[in-house]
């Protein structure tokens, strides 16, 4: 491997991401249809909206399970620390750009643990209000009112995923050039590790880039 | 079903003003359910099973007469049966024809996503049509009345359409021909409604039911299925016909507030993020990844 470049993502957490990331584009696209009859013809592109009905649920089953590996193996990096405090009352400066005010990175930045925290939370809940929700046959009657909680919690709680999802993709592709890339191939260069997360450079450097590929 | 020359005042799922609605003017059409003088018969059961091509379902005995628990997406018509003792002694057996009661504010239809899948037409009737319908169940949260079923096999729903074809012609829905007692009568709503209040005034005067009444629930705007009832001020006792039934809340909440206020955060974080572009750009610039510039050698 080229010298200057260090691997971030191993080839297990970019198949784990993408299999959440497509999955969730899908169930995006297709929720979307359903939510507003404006968007309506984007179930009809995607082959029609009974069959976009009827895959939905299978793929949210894909999604759960994504984001539950995603849980197992990136848990244990997404603990707030200090940093990560400091990191957010400096948050203005790190919306606009003036990045030496803003406390250095981990592996992950503390928006990118939010984003972790805020998937997993909304995902659980999208999963549950979701299976209620899959078959119409299965709710009785004398349970109605589980219907019309996930009526309204299922869509809230996807609202909070698209927030949550325009701003990942707007930091992963528009502000951070680099960054898609390394979610694709795994390497990143070690300019823009140091220049995106310091503290993680610094700590690989020391145990040494061909040992942080073998984890 | 669908009944291209009923006019169609609105439509599930669409955007937009619906097509040709308010070109003529009907009246709303009603059924006046009397179950002060039903028998339970069940007649109009078997004729709205006829009329619609639906075969007959396996009866459930639960100590009643009651042919099953609720109605299903094959069986839209169900006569309920309970035994009631009123507070004053006594006993009576409460037969009540249990079908879509036709809203004027349908919950089903604000609930359903797909595009047509339910419509309203001018004199009332709500009408399910299946060809557009996408499986979701959204009608069922929708419903105060526990009306639409889903078909675990075709994945569509299925209810009474107020023989939508037979008013269509000119006719009476199948189970209002079928009726033996008169109890079920059909007409414009506003003829219903006057011969119910005058059934309703004479149980007052004449039958010591002192609570008789007219069930036209305002909390959906009316309906389209009127009772007259012994004791209006107990509607639960007659199978469970609610007392003030709504749209759900979270129904009206999604649909209304919960819609807009999303609409305008995903078009204004979308147009956020953009004007943030703008203004700040990228944190750097794309690096130069073992690409040889244009005169260098690799």
């Amino acid at each position: 491997m080229n010298p200057d470049r260090i691997v971030r993502y191993t080839f297990r957490e970019r198949l784990m991401h993408w299999t959440a990331g497509l999955s969730y584009v899908y169930l995006l696209l297709t929720g979307l249809a359903f939510w507003s009859p404006w968007l309506f013809w984007i179930a009809t592109v995607l082959g029609g909206a009974t069959i976009s009905r009827a895959l939905h649920p299978w793929v949210g089953v894909i999604f759960t399970l994504a984001v539950l590996w995603m849980f197992r193996v990136w848990a244990g990096q997404m603990g707030t620390t200090d940093r990560d405090r400091e990191w957010w009352r400096s948050l203005k400066h790190y919306i606009r750009n003036e990045d030496d005010q803003v406390p250095p990175a981990g592996r992950f930045n503390a928006g990118q643990k939010l984003l972790f925290w805020g998937f997993l939370g909304c995902g659980i809940v999208l999963f549950l209000t979701g299976l209620i929700l899959w078959r119409p046959n299965w709710i009785p009657w004398s349970l109605d009112f589980l219907r019309l909680i996930a009526v309204i919690v299922h869509p809230i709680a996807a609202l909070l995923t698209i927030a949550l999802f325009m701003i990942h993709v707007y930091m992963g592709t528009a502000v951070e050039p680099g960054a898609f890339g390394s979610m694709l191939r795994g390497d990143v260069s070690r300019k823009w590790a140091a220049r995106y997360h310091r503290a993680w450079y610094e700590q690989v450097e020391e145990v040494g880039p061909e040992d942080r590929a073998r984890e | 079903m669908s009944q291209a020359h009923l006019e169609i005042v609105r439509i599930s799922g669409h955007a937009g003003p619906v097509p040709g609605a308010g070109l003529k003017r009907e009246l709303g059409v009603a059924k006046l359910i009397d179950t002060t003088t039903c028998i339970g018969c069940k007649a109009c059961e078997v004729a709205c099973l006829e009329w619609n091509g639906l075969s007959f379902s396996d009866t459930t005995f639960q100590n009643s007469y009651q042919t099953m628990p609720e109605t299903t997406w094959s069986f839209w018509n169900l006569i309920k049966f309970n035994e009631y003792e009123p507070e004053d002694g006594g006993l009576m057996l409460l037969m009540r024809k249990d079908q879509c009661m036709h809203c004027e504010e349908p919950g089903c239809l604000i609930a359903c996503p797909a595009e047509g899948a339910i419509v309203q037409y001018a004199n009332g009737i709500v009408d399910f049509q299946q060809d557009h319908c996408i499986g979701c169940g959204y009608c069922l949260a929708g419903c105060p009345f526990n009306i639409p079923k889903f078909s675990p096999t075709s994945h569509k729903v299925f209810k009474c359409t107020l023989c939508a074809d037979r008013v269509n012609e000119g006719l009476e829905p199948a189970c209002i021909k079928a009726c033996p007692t008169g109890c079920l009568e059909f007409g414009t709503k506003d003829d219903m409604l006057v011969k119910a209040a005058a059934r309703a005034q004479q149980l007052r005067e004449h039958s010591g039911f002192a609570n008789a009444g007219v069930y036209d629930p305002a909390g959906v705007g009316g309906t389209h299925v009127i009772y007259v009832l012994h004791d209006a001020t107990n509607p639960e006792a007659y199978g469970g016909l609610p007392k003030d039934p709504r749209v759900p809340w979270t129904v009206r909440l999604w649909k209304g507030p919960l819609k807009w206020l999303g609409n305008l955060a995903m078009a204004g974080g979308l147009i956020g993020l953009f004007v943030h572009y703008l203004r700040f750009g990228p944190k750097s610039v794309e690096e130069d990844r073992e690409v040889p510039r244009h005169g260098e050698q690799p």
